[in-house]
């Protein structure tokens, strides 16, 4: 964008701590906690957020662990068939969701759109509350006792058979849940009314753009989850019968609920992460992404192709066979637009001037295991296929390369790229590196066992398991420790770096965007005047010529 | 691979390998491209040309979208014949009734024969299930037949399969359902059809289903509305059945299969057959799964007069 020609890239690097920004404009803990300031709200979410992951985190090492031998010698049936499902109900609904929307969305959005603050300021604050009480109902299920339905929740298990605390966890996700849809709501409201003079919509960086179509889920989809909730507590509590046949409720209308709003979700929680590797490749490559409108509008299109397909979850549940393939089409559909943004992405690194800092080596990572998750969603959306691997490990492998692969890799390289901007400082650049790499090597060793056990037949959720499959299971447990290495890596060096990490300038990586265009960690009211934008985004060649820096061309 | 040992594994592996070798060729073109473009035009390389700008590529994208379109098309066509021809069920088959529930898997054959865990069948011909579960969700999976099949409270469900290979397959339940959903596991045993002949013989007579559902019959009552020689009583007759239409009080008109006759022994004023009153008592809470099983084998076995 073109407000470069008023902001030089080049400032003199000042330490943090000599200027007035978001961070030193109060230090207690009611400034935090009353604060209605999106880049603290974003920081708020920033740690609770990673305190879930680190729970989530311990309860897969456990299960890993437990699965190194068949017999599951670790812990007892009920523990283990627990762990599983805190593991999978705290990192979709605490961590995947919330992750890169609340934390890079709450930060970003409107230094990407030149606003002050998001459209609700008081709204957004409201929603993190709501996300915590959520979290403290759920973290109160665990720890009194936990639940064992599994994060998917299937009546009729959860809603007569389990004894397990399913309404405390269910109320928990319920209230998070509103969290979620009042983000939503507050970025499709401020992209669409605060964007600064001239930022059209096609001008709009692609962050925006998948932000925008993540939102749209959020708000459309999550009543529907909302709603199987409380049907579910609502037979529990009062025995309705929705669900039980024995009530003359019918089972399979929960799993129809209970996909409308969790497929989508798959995309509330892939999007976002697709819209931060289209901003660091074009960075790290120094060129305009191709198609830019392909990236932009396939974002739309994923979301909206993306509440048709929830029935391909239903392959072998009893719905008609018609049904089944009317699901199987529309899910080859949206793999489409997902296809052409790898394409597009990789076409963006043709003549580019390509260098490998930490953001770009996360980019690079996701869009391999993207691929790979992506490609074997072809796989399970085959009918005769899905109908073999459908709840086994291929499923749990497949969704892991999508949801772990694609959407941490997606969050891990935005956090590395915006660090500077969030704090003022540099993280240590080779422990940086070496993360990402243990992360994508760990990462594979981890799940890449678990396509071939799926497909030797191991179904998922087992406890003990045939003697047959402990090789692969090993294999797997030994990438999952790397994996866990990987994660802890920059835990610690991220927080080393806000004390001595090496103070930066406003734009460390040259990159465009407005968020650029103010000092780092930016000043509360963002920008000292408003900037008006006559660029589109992303032009890296005009920049390299204006500046002289990053190309060598 | 897995064990192929039914006629639909080798066209399902057929698939997935063909699936393999296009996500291979896909995976290798996408890393080949990075690669090569991550040395050639690394930043410190400076002989190369970094010249032309980005055009647009409207026609690119648009090509490779075709492509993208007819290649999914091809393998959605693919799996979704298999799959339609894969459900259809042979109807010389023979019959197995399974009950599932937390946590075991009840096997009966048409002669009565009872196992838990373990399922007999003769190689080469066609078997086809027809399951229903007492409480939760289960789900029949047996890999090296690459059939599964969610057995459901309430609706009976149905697969088949045909076994081309003796010996012992893995049969696991791939739906959690509880606490030890890992240990509802059993296995299928293919024998040469003489000997399963004579393990199906080779036990202590049984009582076959549709004898036990007569004595159920009588014991509940049922024969004092339904009599089955044909005279016009309280309840409709019941021979020659199964398998016929039906005409309702509402209008519709329904073929009588097992889950028509199980809705009308637990709900009966659900459907009432045209011409009669629903005066029919419910047997809900009376009659266990099995016994359901039995009474429809039962009324399954009376021909038209
Ligand atoms: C160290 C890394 C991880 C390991 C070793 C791991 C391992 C596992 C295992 C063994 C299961 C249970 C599979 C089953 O029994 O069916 C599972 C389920 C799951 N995992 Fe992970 N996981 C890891 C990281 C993650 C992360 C980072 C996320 C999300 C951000 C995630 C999301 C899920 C979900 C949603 C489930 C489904 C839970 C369910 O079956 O109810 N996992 N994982
Ligand atoms: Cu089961």
């Amino acid at each position: 964008m073109s407000i470069i020609e008023r902001s030089p890239p080049i400032q003199p690097v000042q330490p943090p701590r000599a200027r007035r920004h978001y961070l030193n404009s109060g230090y207690s803990v009611a400034s935090w906690l009353l604060t209605v300031d999106h880049k603290r709200i974003a920081l708020l979410y920033l740690v609770s957020i990673t305190f879930f992951f680190v729970i989530g985190g311990i309860a897969a090492t456990v299960v890993r662990l437990d699965l190194m031998t068949p017999q599951g010698d670790l812990v007892r049936t009920e523990t283990y068939n627990k762990l599983f499902t805190a593991h999978g109900v705290i990192m979709v609904f605490f961590f995947l969701i919330p992750s890169i929307p609340a934390v890079l969305g709450n930060f970003l959005v409107p230094l990407m759109i030149g606003a002050r603050d998001l459209a609700f300021p008081r709204l957004n604050l409201l929603s993190w509350y709501i996300y915590m009480l959520g979290g403290a109902f759920t973290l109160y299920a665990l720890l009194a006792g936990g639940v064992d339905t599994g994060w998917t929740f299937y009546a009729p298990y959860s809603s007569t058979y389990s004894n397990t605390y399913v309404m405390a966890t269910a109320v928990g996700i319920f209230i998070t849940g509103f969290s979620s849809i009042l983000t939503g709501l507050n970025f499709v409201v401020s992209i669409h009314k605060m964007r600064a003079p001239g930022l059209t919509w096609f001008r709009l960086p692609l962050f925006i753009w998948s932000i925008y179509a993540t939102s749209i889920i959020m708000v459309l989809g999550t009543p529907v989850l909302a709603i199987s909730i409380l049907l579910v507590a609502m037979e529990r509590l009062f025995g309705f019968g929705i669900f039980d046949p024995r009530l003359g409720g019918d089972p399979i209308l929960f799993q129809h609920l209970f996909w409308f709003y969790s497929h989508p979700a798959v995309y509330i929680m892939i999007l976002p992460s697709m819209g931060v590797v289209s901003e660091i490749i074009p960075c790290f490559c120094r060129r305009r992404p191709f198609g830019y409108a392909f990236i932009g509008f396939s974002s739309v299109a994923i979301a909206v192709f993306g509440f048709l397909v929830w029935g391909h979850h239903l392959f072998v549940s009893g719905q008609s066979v018609y049904a089944g393939l009317v699901f199987s089409m529309l899910s080859y559909l949206v793999a489409i637009p997902s296809a052409i943004k790898v394409f597009n992405w990789t076409a963006s690194m043709h003549k580019g001037s390509i260098s490998f800092e930490t953001p770009m080596l996360y980019a690079l990572g996701f869009i391999g295991l993207f691929t790979m998750g992506g490609l074997t969603g072809l796989f399970v959306a085959a009918l005769a296929v899905d109908v073999h691997v459908h709840d086994t490990y291929f499923v749990v492998a497949h969704f892991h390369y999508i949801m772990v692969g694609g959407a941490v890799m997606g969050y891990l390289g935005g956090i590395h790229f915006w660090w500077p901007k969030m704090t003022g400082r540099m993280y240590p650049e080779n422990w940086a590196r070496l993360s990402a790499i243990l992360i994508f090597f760990g990462f594979n060793l981890t799940f890449f066992p678990q396509y071939i056990l799926g497909y030797l037949g191991m179904p998922r959720r087992y406890h003990v398991y045939p003697p047959e499959f402990q090789v692969l299971n090993v294999m797997s447990s030994a990438g999952a420790s790397i994996l866990a290495v990987g994660y802890f890596f920059p835990l610690t060096y991220l927080l080393w770096s806000l004390w001595y990490g090496k103070p930066t300038t406003s734009n460390p990586w040259n990159a465009t965007g407005l968020e650029w265009q103010t000092p780092s960690p930016p000043p509360t009211e963002n920008f000292t005047e408003t900037p008006i934008v006559v660029d589109e985004a992303y032009d890296y060649e005009r920049f390299d010529q204006q500046v002289g820096t990053g190309g060598a061309r | 691979m897995p064990e192929q040992a039914s006629t639909l594994a080798p066209h399902v592996d057929r698939l997935y390998l063909s699936l393999i070798g296009m996500s291979l060729f896909f995976t290798l073109l996408i890393t080949g491209f990075i690669l090569y473009f991550a040395i050639k035009y690394r930043r410190g390389n400076l002989g190369v040309d970094r010249s032309s700008r980005t055009h647009r590529g409207v026609s690119m994208e648009v090509s490779v979208m075709a492509v993208l379109f007819t290649l999914s098309m091809g393998i959605f066509a693919w799996g979704a014949t298999l799959y339609l021809s894969s459900s259809r069920i042979p109807s010389d088959g023979m019959d197995v009734r399974v009950v599932a529930k937390q946590w075991m898997w009840k096997f009966q054959h048409s002669n009565g024969r009872r196992e838990i865990n373990e399922l007999h069948v003769p190689l080469g011909q066609p078997v086809k299930l027809t399951m229903i579960s007492e409480d939760v969700i289960h789900s029949l999976y047996v890999p090296a037949f690459r059939i599964k099949r969610d057995v459901l409270p309430g609706s009976y469900a149905s697969c088949w399969f045909e076994a081309t290979r003796t010996g012992e397959f893995h049969l696991f339940c791939a739906e959690y359902c509880g606490t030890n959903h890992s240990r509802m596991v059993g296995r299928i045993v293919v024998m040469e059809p003489a000997e399963y002949g004579d393990w199906l013989g080779g036990t202590s007579p049984t009582e076959s289903p549709a004898v036990a559902g007569e004595r159920v019959f009588e014991n509940l009552r049922c024969h004092t509305c339904h009599r089955s020689n044909g005279v016009a009583t309280r309840g409709p007759p019941l021979a020659g059945l199964f398998g016929h239409e039906v005409k309702l009080a509402d209008g519709r008109t329904i073929v009588a299969d097992d889950t028509y006759l199980r809705e009308s022994i637990l709900r009966p004023s659900s459907k009432v057959v045209a011409g009669y009153q629903p005066i029919m008592p419910t047997f809900d809470g009376q009659v266990d799964e099995e016994q359901l099983i039995q009474l429809i084998a039962y009324i399954k076995s009376l021909a038209q007069p």
